[in-house]
């Protein structure tokens, strides 16, 4: 075991599999030489050379177009998009073509190909650096949608990703690179040192996509959360001293509806939190999910926490964010309700 | 003095009840355009993509730089391939007017473009086509009722009742799956390419869109890519004249053709009389012996007309003259061929007509047994249990439960 934060885990994750099977290739813009912007693939085009890890031109919808053609040929590409506010020119290869060769060609081709990008904000990035555009993919059939919050998941998700056989979208709340975020701006950044999914095995190891995870165990209300809020509502539920339990989907497609409906069956009560503006976003299809499994066992009507239906602002980013304050006021409003 | 901007909107050359005037193809003489080696830099062979590679003359013969010097035997097996794609493309037509078939798009008149490059190339080759290129299903021996089997959504339909008609594929035949999104498999036989490369291969990747989808941003992420890497693939734009009523003006054929669009992009483009078998042949030989020697990328456009509607929704009489293709002054690509070979003493009428009786027997032979299969409407159908099967590779429980769903509808 090592501590890593999230940039070294996905690092090893692509190192680790790029040693295992020559198939693996990485492409994107600044991936190559520099490393990438966020430093994810630092080192790797000098261990495994320029065939390997392509420097790309700035075209997302021919670095996923192309990715799908060397897929297509044996390959595992997996491709970077710099941030996920830059993945829309790549639409329509990603649901028009990467979602449906297999089910359009009766399983006869595929692509298995990854593409990993950083969402999310928390970084003042402004409304083209700090999207989370998860629910834009959830729709399309044919599309794996994971999103890791930690370190261990990250490594781990990203290695079942390479070696999934369908393609995956691969979210990173870049907001948790270097450190948990409990969602309070004013205090120190946090290392990744002193949690418990800091510690990563350095070789080969899988977390499966498809399952949920308790990130904290609790018997007064669920949240399902996923990304940078599961950390969130730790905060949120530890401040306001509310038992929680808190369910990190980690896998939006599929989604691990069997963890979610036990623990609401459970507690009667239940917040769906995510960083996405809310008007259709996919906090609705986990109410929705919930609502129809779990009706006769809730106590209280099931109350979801996101970001507001606006861009991501610039100069009002606390604002937007959906911090501990909007958490506890949702935990309290379902735990008042009777 | 005032100036004032002005908006050009493109006409086309005639409309209906219009005299076709295609003064606007600029046609080179046979003969008349040097072959470059096939390591010539793109910056020294720019005429290539605003000349006119044609081998065949107006008097059948086959002439100049460009001429491949084919066996007899392999122009008759290109006839032969040409006239059963454009006999198979009738029936289907019918069979679509008699409610058998949903929907259908014949390749009337650009049947050299498929049937000639598909012969220059090996089966290894990756080929990545639009949908109208079943002269390359056919060229690669694809049995006829294969294809009706797909275009009738039957029991044996490669797609498993997935697509509209047309939308083929062949895994072993090295064809890749259609898409309806128009220019999609241009950038992806980039990257296929790029694979091969990769790998050390020498298979090529081979695609083809007309020239309306070039107006995509996919045509140009293809061209980029290709000239980046340097990727062996060959990028066919087959321009036909005609996106649906939109003429190619729309596209950007006025100010410059669209073999030129490489030059930009620093490869070479070349422009091929596409109804000129022997042409349309020998220039992607050229471009093939490019990739394989590692000399990178080639962009062909091939010159042709749309002899037919777009497909069997389209009404063409509602847009463009009609004697439009009679008045076109590439000809018509079986002609030509079966013109020259009667001129090399290698063919006549009478074999002609003899070949047609035999291939349209075997277009009635295979529909007979497609249909076997079923129809769409009548006969054996696809287990709808299929409807759900590879989304993903593993069907994932949502999937399951509403497969039991459906199942319990159907009783």
């Amino acid at each position: 075991m090592a501590i890593m934060n999230m940039l070294q885990a996905l690092n090893s994750a692509l190192d680790t599999m790029m040693a295992r099977d020559s198939s693996v290739v990485l492409m994107g813009e600044d991936v190559g030489y520099f490393g990438g912007v966020f430093r994810v693939t630092e080192g790797l085009q000098r261990k495994y050379g320029e065939h390997r890890v392509l420097d790309s031109p700035i075209a997302e919808g021919g670095i996923v177009a192309t990715a799908i053609g060397m897929a297509v040929h044996g390959l595992r590409p997996v491709a970077e998009i710099q941030f996920a506010d830059y993945i829309y020119p790549a639409y329509d290869q990603i649901v028009s073509e990467l979602a449906r060769l297999r089910y359009r060609s009766g399983g006869d081709f595929f692509a298995p190909v990854t593409i990993r990008t950083p969402c999310g904000g928390g970084i003042r990035g402004g409304q083209t650096h700090s999207q989370s555009p998860e629910a834009v993919f959830a729709h399309v059939c044919g599309l794996k949608v994971v999103m890791p919050s930690n370190p261990y998941d990250a490594k781990g998700l990203l290695i079942t990703a390479i070696e999934d056989e369908d393609p995956v979208i691969f979210l990173e709340p870049k907001r948790l690179y270097n450190g948990p975020f409990y969602g309070d701006p004013e205090k120190p950044a946090q290392p990744w040192n002193d949690h418990p999914k800091g510690e990563v095995p350095e070789g080969y190891y899988t977390v499966p996509i498809g399952q949920a995870e308790i990130a904290r165990e609790g018997r007064a209300v669920t949240i399902v959360t996923y990304g940078t809020m599961v950390h969130v509502a730790q905060a949120a539920a530890h401040t306001a001293g509310i038992d929680a339990e808190i369910i990190d989907v980690r896998s939006i497609v599929p989604l691990d509806l069997a963890t979610l409906t036990e623990s609401v069956k459970k507690t009667g009560r239940c917040i769906v939190v995510h960083e996405a503006t809310g008007f259709g976003g996919f906090g609705g299809e986990l109410v929705a999910s919930i609502q129809e499994a779990c009706f006769w066992h809730l106590e209280a009507p099931i109350l979801r926490v996101a970001g507001w239906d606006t861009p991501y602002p610039h100069a009002f980013e606390w604002e937007y964010f959906p911090g501990p304050a909007r958490i506890i006021a949702a935990l309290k409003s379902v735990m008042e309700a009777s | 003095m005032t100036t004032k901007s002005r908006l050009h909107v493109p006409k086309a050359h005639a409309r209906p009840g219009e005299t076709p005037d295609f003064s606007y193809v600029q046609i080179s003489p046979a003969g008349a355009v040097a072959r470059p080696e096939i390591n010539a830099p793109a910056g020294d062979i720019a005429d290539l993509a605003n000349s006119m590679v044609r081998v065949l003359d107006e008097e059948h013969r086959a002439i100049g730089p460009w001429h491949p010097h084919l066996d007899p035997g392999e122009l008759q097996i290109g006839l032969r391939h040409m006239l059963l794609t454009r006999l198979y493309d009738n029936r289907m037509q019918r069979m679509q007017r008699q409610g058998k078939i949903s929907f259908y798009m014949r390749a009337y008149g650009e049947e050299a473009v498929s049937v000639a490059q598909c012969m220059a190339l090996r089966p290894t080759d990756m080929l990545f086509p639009a949908y109208r290129n079943q002269g390359l299903q056919i060229t690669r021996g694809r049995p006829l009722e294969a294809l009706m089997c797909q275009a009738l959504s039957n029991t044996r339909d490669m797609c498993k009742g997935r697509q509209l008609p047309v939308m083929y594929h062949w895994k072993e035949g090295n064809l890749f799956t259609q898409s309806g999104n128009l220019a999609t498999q241009f950038p992806q036989a980039v990257g296929w390419a790029m694979a091969a490369a990769i790998k050390g291969e020498d298979r090529l990747a081979a695609s083809w869109l007309g020239e309306g989808s070039t107006a995509e941003a996919d045509f140009h992420y293809a061209l980029l890519f290709a000239a980046v890497y340097q990727a062996p693939v060959i990028l066919n734009i087959t321009n036909n004249q005609w996106a649906i009523s939109t003429f190619q003006g729309f596209a950007g054929g006025e100010q410059r053709s669209f073999a030129a669009r490489g030059g930009g992009y620093g490869l070479p483009g070349i422009r091929v009389d596409g109804n000129d078998f022997l042409a349309t042949y020998a220039v992607t030989t050229w471009a093939a012996e490019r990739a394989r020697n590692g000399h990178g990328p080639t962009l062909v456009e091939l010159v042709t007309y749309r002899g037919g509607a777009h497909s069997t929704s389209d009404d063409p009489s509602r847009y463009r003259p009609k004697d439009d293709y009679e008045l076109w002054p590439l000809g018509d690509p079986i002609e030509r061929l079966k013109q020259h070979l009667i001129r090399l003493g290698e063919w006549s009428d009478e074999r002609h007509a003899t070949l047609e009786a035999e291939l349209e027997q075997h277009v009635t032979d295979s529909w007979k047994r497609a249909t076997s299969y079923g129809t769409l409407t009548e006969g054996p159908r696809l287990d709808p249990d299929l409807l759900f099967e590879d989304v993903f590779k593993e069907m994932p429980e949502h999937l399951k439960r509403q497969q039991a769903q459906l199942r319990a509808l159907r009783g």
